[in-house]
């Protein structure tokens, strides 16, 4: 095979491993927006709390696959804490339409908490979480060789899709969420409990952005800036696939994948620019994103 | 009794939209709440269901005190909700919305109103129990409405302006379709623009003034009182 196929496919699986990573973190981000109209700033800082966490748990048990199980437990522990005990109570006080405001300052400054805390707790230098043996190397396939955490990654967060498409698409519960998405008033006048389906989905969302951070660590290195690039790459998953939009936020995020990978490639400094701009002139003509599911 | 409001006070925001507003409905009777656009009508079916926090008053349903409760308590208690516009799960299918109307741990077999019964009713959402709710027509989502709120047994129907905007031809169909729902013992409270449409369906009326009821009486005393149709309606 040629030298320019190999790079070309090496940068898609780079792309589709990224997209992915993106994708659980962005999915919990749109749910979350979509059902409670939070815009939850700081979604991204518990992806990178999950990675210190699963850090952390790692240099005591040296088991990756334990802190893969109890990180983004953890973290969808302190997820649900925020929604019951802060996002809830703020929503009692009639402010109207300034409560979006006010959330949206209520997240950045849990945002800011979980960096400064980070910093603290763990220093400012990047850490490094090591793949377990069994992910690390090549794998021969059709010729070439694929990064074998890389294919983890991919296939990991395709299992979670998939789940969480069946979840949401063939279960009441899934059935309940979409329609609080779309209505949250009407849903809960049918008798449906919404504000415990909110805390589930906080929670749900958080957990996502946690195996998204554990997965990420060997990938990416832990360190406190870890959280703005995701973050600002939800943004756009969120506003160009429609606001509450699982679909449409697999297909940002795969699309935003490949971009990023081939945009280092080929027009580095650029991509972002690119990126943004669309963003800034999707929301200028079609505010709900482009596959949103409200009308 | 089966509906008991009493003084309630509602705002949105800092305008005072319910001021004192009483109103009284029994068992298995159909009851008009008439009035010009803004003076609470809207609001006094919210307020019922608890999608609007009333600041004072009294609400009692089958002798408890609802008022303050949660709307979904006030749903699981018996009391059904149709809102003006409709407000179908568009991305849901036809049977995903019937559906959303079970009552939880309940199923669609419980109850005076199945799944089957209501197929029975209304042909057309067992030919189209598949598609989006998005893609029916305005009549045909209203009935959706009606049986999806039905779905969940309730003693009280909440209906607010069911005819809005539909064809001549609809609007009969929805006034018939209520009429056979209340055959079956559910009492409905309901707004309604079309006097005609109301005048034909309800038993008895209140008119509604700013924030509180100006008038009630039955739908004889009302024909025969010409001016007070002329305070309380726009004709």
């Amino acid at each position: 095979m040629n030298a320019i196929a190999v790079m070309l496919i090496t940068q898609a699986v780079h792309g589709l491993a990224y997209g992915m990573l993106l994708f659980l973190v962005a999915s919990g981000f749109t749910l979350i927006f979509g059902m409670m109209g939070i815009l939850n700033i700081a979604h991204a800082s518990f992806f990178m709390l999950a990675a210190y966490v699963a850090f952390q748990i790692m240099a005591w048990s040296g088991n990756f696959w334990l802190a893969l199980l109890l990180a983004p437990l953890a973290i969808a522990f302190l997820g649900i804490l925020m929604e019951r005990v802060m996002l809830r109570r703020i929503r009692r006080f009639k402010l109207g339409k300034a409560l979006v405001l006010f959330e949206l300052m209520l997240t950045v400054g849990i945002m800011v908490c979980i960096e400064e805390a980070v910093k603290n707790i763990w220093g400012t230098d990047p850490q490094i979480i090591n793949a377990p043996d069994a992910l690390r190397g090549l794998i021969p396939c059709f010729g070439m060789t694929y990064p074998a955490y890389r294919l983890f990654i991919i296939g990991l967060a395709c299992s979670i899709l998939i789940l969480l498409s069946i979840v949401l698409f063939k279960t009441r519960l899934g059935n309940i969420v979409r329609a609080a998405v779309q209505d949250a008033e009407m849903t809960v006048a049918l008798g449906i409990n919404v504000p415990l389906v909110f805390t589930f989905v906080f929670g749900l969302g958080t957990w996502l952005a946690g195996v998204a951070g554990v997965a990420a660590g060997p990938l990416l290195t832990v360190f406190p800036g870890l959280a703005n690039q995701m973050l600002l790459d939800s943004f756009i998953v969120v506003a160009l696939g429609g606001f509450g939009s699982l679909m449409g936020a697999f297909i940002i995020s795969m699309f935003l994948g490949e971009l990023t990978a081939f945009g280092v490639q080929f027009f580095p400094g650029y991509s972002t620019i690119i990126l943004f701009g669309f963003m800034a002139f999707v929301l200028t003509f079609r505010p709900l994103g482009l596959f949103g599911e409200r009308e | 009794m089966l509906l008991e409001v009493k003084d309630l006070n509602s705002y949105y925001g800092l305008s005072h939209v319910l001021q004192g507003m009483s109103l009284t409905v029994y068992s298995g009777e159909i009851v008009g709440l008439l009035g010009r656009n803004g003076m609470g009508k809207s609001t006094t079916l919210k307020s019922i269901m608890g999608l609007v926090r009333p600041k004072s008053g009294s609400i009692r349903f089958q002798n408890q005190e609802i008022a303050g409760h949660e709307s979904y308590q006030i749903a699981r208690a018996g009391i059904a909700y149709v809102p003006e516009e409709r407000r179908i799960f568009s991305n849901l299918t036809v049977l995903e919305n019937l559906m959303m109307g079970v009552k939880p741990g309940e199923n669609q077999y419980q109850g005076g109103w199945t799944l089957a019964k209501l197929y029975h009713h209304f042909p057309f959402m067992k030919d189209r129990s598949a598609q989006k709710g998005a893609h029916l027509s305005g009549g045909e989502q209203q009935m959706l409405s009606i049986a999806r709120a039905l779905m969940g047994n309730p003693a009280l129907l909440l209906v607010d302006e069911p005819t809005e905007g539909l064809a001549p031809l609809m609007v009969q169909e929805v006034r018939d379709v209520l009429l056979k729902i209340n055959k079956e013992g559910v009492a409905i409270l309901i707004v309604e623009h079309n006097l005609k449409v109301a005048l034909s369906l309800v038993e008895r009326v209140y008119l509604m003034g700013k924030g509180h009821i100006g008038f009630s009486g039955s739908v004889q005393e009302l024909q025969s009182m010409p001016h007070v149709q002329e305070q309380y309606l726009s004709i």
